[in-house]
């Protein structure tokens, strides 16, 4: 029954990928995608595409895959997507696209998301790049940030014509995308790096090492710098801890740390002049896709894996394809179970952990059933390093130097949802900074909003 | 990239540089902290800054070679340029908040340690600037490391002791406080920055003399934007982010032993790095100093 089925995608070897930094999904080739391609019932009424945060014509660009034609399904994604090589990676597909494809209900769905790699990546070595801005504007806008969030509104609004400057803190753009994901997940140099380039390619200009709200104000880009908009796309915060005693204990880390050394200061291999912790035996904190990506790299770096989280399976916060490559590579994982003590050695080092049991009540605000302690349940998890993969709280630099800024309780930058529109003229804002920790491709849905509606600002 | 215009040895080890960095300039106070990396490959370094100019743009930096990349850094010279210079990062100053007649209510006196004098001049011209006197005490092992003298002078009544007595005042920085306190100097307010264990032994005194106290912590940090929280310190018996909401805090609540203990975490590491920049070709591990 060949059309329930999905072309499997090949991957490294979950042995072998266990030791190694290199890319774990190979992707399709050719052949396999054009196979795949087919399947796709090119619905009259495409739900993929409602499913899709930033709309991309699923049905169009599989069209063109069918027949061979890389270069109109890229320009095809292109006019919704800047980043499609990153997106056909880290998209959580099975809960977007592919959760609401008619294949799916009888059977596989469509592989889009791999599909989407195949065609950007090809288009990327046939050195194929997006389509730019035929009329300029004359109109600077500034985006804060070079994250998902801030490359996508940046793309659409330079191919509208506008004069684009991205500021971005760190020397590197990206941001998650080179500090956050590991390289086995999103290769850096091959893909994130050609992504940037085909942003800026549409005219965008690039600073690093500006910290908005430190080295220069949004006020101070308005009126001495001749931004008539600005975009916020600053990410997500200061990392979470759990306020439990001996956290300050040597190895102990935030799961941002660990991957900022190993990803955008490339820690993981020998040479790099960063220095990192490679634990024998690593307890990380939490389910979410950011706890998969640290515990998979303190597994390439040698450590035997715990992952500690206090709900069970089902309510795993992580994509179901991270969880399952990370138990493929033979990362174990206590589920119901929360640290209450981290204990040191004489030196400080981390020696242990003492976890408790949990058992699931009833559910909460978020509707997962909350997690309750079994009393005496108490046990202890020998390990050297522990990190702590818990989520964000927001940056305060921003908010805090932005006259007439509003922000909400959690202090998130408050946005409209359809154009980005914050509560000070002209500024605008999406991705972490409003929602708090999300994925990538809300961001990029934000990003892509906030671009709209600074064009309909400007058009006024 | 970011043109070094000068380049001097103050003394063993500890070099001067002038960097052109346009944004910092126009933008730092005393008290705020930058970020460089020598070259692409790069780690991040934390510095201070002496000095600034807004007119040229440029901010003067002062570090001593302790580490591989440091040692990397004071090998530059006038023409070459750093990849990166980030800044200013951290709060300013509180000194920069209050006015001036309160300034001027105050007696206030600032501890400097080794190259930790570099810091403190700024907060010094500062004051000066404003009509302001203060008291500095400059700390250093030996005569050779006393740095910056000349300028300080010039905006301070300036106290140097040295651990070995070969200039000035003889004995560590506490030992100075409190023959100046014993000689009638009533401070109500200090500043000091240098080593942690310099620090904490000052904010012992303080703390019995009664004197509020303002440290300047300098932890391990990454971005330093307030993203990867390996800066935490505990104040106050709270998670404080030096990178942030710091890097001055009131000495009197830092955690100064855990902040030393957490220094340790890369220093097997680091030792090796710097074993292998200062050896350069010639490194192969073979004599085991860098195991």
């Amino acid at each position: 029954m060949d059309g329930f089925v999905r072309v499997p995608v090949r991957e490294q070897d979950a042995k072998v990928r266990a030791t190694n930094f290199e890319e774990v999904c190979l992707g399709y080739n050719k052949e396999e995608a054009e196979k795949e391609a087919l399947r796709c019932l090119n619905c009259k009424n495409p739900q993929c595409v409602q499913g899709c945060p930033v709309s991309i014509d699923i049905p169009g660009f599989i069209s063109k895959v069918k027949t061979g034609d890389v270069e109109g399904a890229y320009q095809t994604i292109s006019k919704s997507s800047a980043l499609p090589a990153v997106c056909g990676r880290v998209c959580p597909q099975e809960s977007q696209c592919e959760g609401k494809c008619i294949r799916g209900i009888k059977g596989d769905a469509v592989s889009i998301g791999k599909l989407e790699r195949y065609v950007a990546d090809t288009a990327r070595e046939l050195g194929i790049k997006p389509e730019g801005a035929k009329e300029k504007k004359g109109k600077k806008v500034a985006v804060i940030g070079s994250g998902p969030s801030g490359l996508t509104c940046a793309g659409d609004l330079a191919k509208m014509g506008y004069d684009v400057t991205i500021f971005e803190a760190l020397h590197e753009a990206g941001g998650v995308l080179v500090y956050g994901i590991p390289e086995f997940r999103l290769p850096k140099t091959a893909v994130v790096k050609k992504e940037i380039e085909n942003v800026k390619s549409l005219g965008v200009k690039l600073e690093t090492d500006v910290v908005i709200g430190k080295s220069v104000t949004i006020d101070e880009l308005m009126e001495k710098e001749g931004f008539e908009a600005v975009f916020i796309g600053s990410g997500a915060g200061l990392p979470r801890f759990m306020n439990i005693p001996g956290e300050q204990a040597m190895g102990v880390f935030s799961a941002n740390e660990f991957l900022t050394r190993s990803n955008l200061m490339k820690a993981f291999d020998e040479n790099s002049r960063t220095p990192i912790m490679r634990p024998k035996k690593c307890v990380v904190v939490g389910g979410g896709n950011v706890a998969m990506d640290a515990a998979r790299t303190a597994l390439r770096l040698g450590a035997e894996v715990h992952v500690v989280y206090r709900r069970g399976e089902e309510e795993l916060p992580a994509r179901k394809e991270e969880v399952g490559h990370a138990k493929e590579e033979g990362i174990i994982f206590d589920l119901l179970t929360n640290p209450v003590e981290i204990h040191a050695d004489e030196n400080g080092w981390v020696k242990g952990i003492t976890c408790i049991r949990m058992e699931l009540g009833e559910p909460d605000e978020s509707g997962r059933r909350s997690p309750v302690e079994v009393p005496g349940s108490e046990f202890e998890i020998e390990c050297d390093a522990v990190i702590m993969s818990l989520g964000t709280s927001p940056n305060p630099l921003i908010s805090s130097t932005t006259q007439g800024l509003e922000v909400n309780r959690r202090k998130c930058i408050v946005a409209q949802e359809d154009n980005g529109q914050t509560s000070k003229p002209g500024v605008f804002a999406g991705g972490d900074a409003v929602t708090g920790a999300a994925t990538v491709i809300l961001a990029m849905g934000a990003g892509k909003a906030a671009a709209k509606g600074i064009d309909e600002y400007l058009s006024k | 990239m970011f043109k070094i215009l000068e380049a001097n040895e103050l003394a063993t080890n500890i070099f001067q540089m002038i960097v052109e960095a346009p944004r910092v300039a126009d933008a730092c106070l005393p008290g705020q902290f930058l970020i460089i990396r020598v070259d692409d490959e790069g780690e991040r370094i934390p510095l201070t800054i002496c000095d600034y100019n807004r007119e040229k743009g440029t901010v003067e930096i002062v570090v001593q070679a302790i580490g591989a990349e440091t040692y990397k850094l004071s090998k530059l010279k006038a023409g070459d340029e750093l990849a990166d210079v980030v800044g200013p990062l951290g709060k300013p100053s509180d000194l920069c908040e209050m006015s001036v007649e309160e300034l001027k209510k105050k007696k206030i006196v600032f501890i400097a340690g080794g190259v930790g004098t570099a810091p403190v001049y700024p907060q010094a011209k500062y004051l000066k600037e404003l009509g302001v006197d203060c008291d500095v005490i400059i700390g250093a092992k030996t005569k050779d490391l006393v740095i910056l003298e000349d300028r300080f002078k010039e905006v301070c009544n300036l106290h140097i002791t040295t651990d070995d007595g070969s200039y000035g005042r003889s004995g560590m920085v506490t030992k100075a406080l409190q023959d100046l306190w014993d000689e009638g100097n009533k401070y109500d307010h200090c500043v000091a920055i240098g080593p942690m264990i310099m620090m904490k032994f000052v904010c012992k005194l303080t703390q019995e003399l009664g004197i509020p106290t303002v440290v300047s912590m300098n932890p391990i940090m990454v971005d330093g934007t307030g993203m990867c929280g390996a800066c935490r310190l505990t104040v106050g018996g709270k998670v404080q982010f030096a990178c942030v909401d710091g890097p001055e805090f009131d000495g009197h609540k830092v955690d100064f032993d855990q902040a030393m203990n957490r220094m340790k975490l890369y220093k097997t590491e680091e030792g090796r790095l710097f074993l292998k920049a200062q050896e350069g070709d010639t490194h192969h591990g073979g004599c085991g100093n860098c195991e």
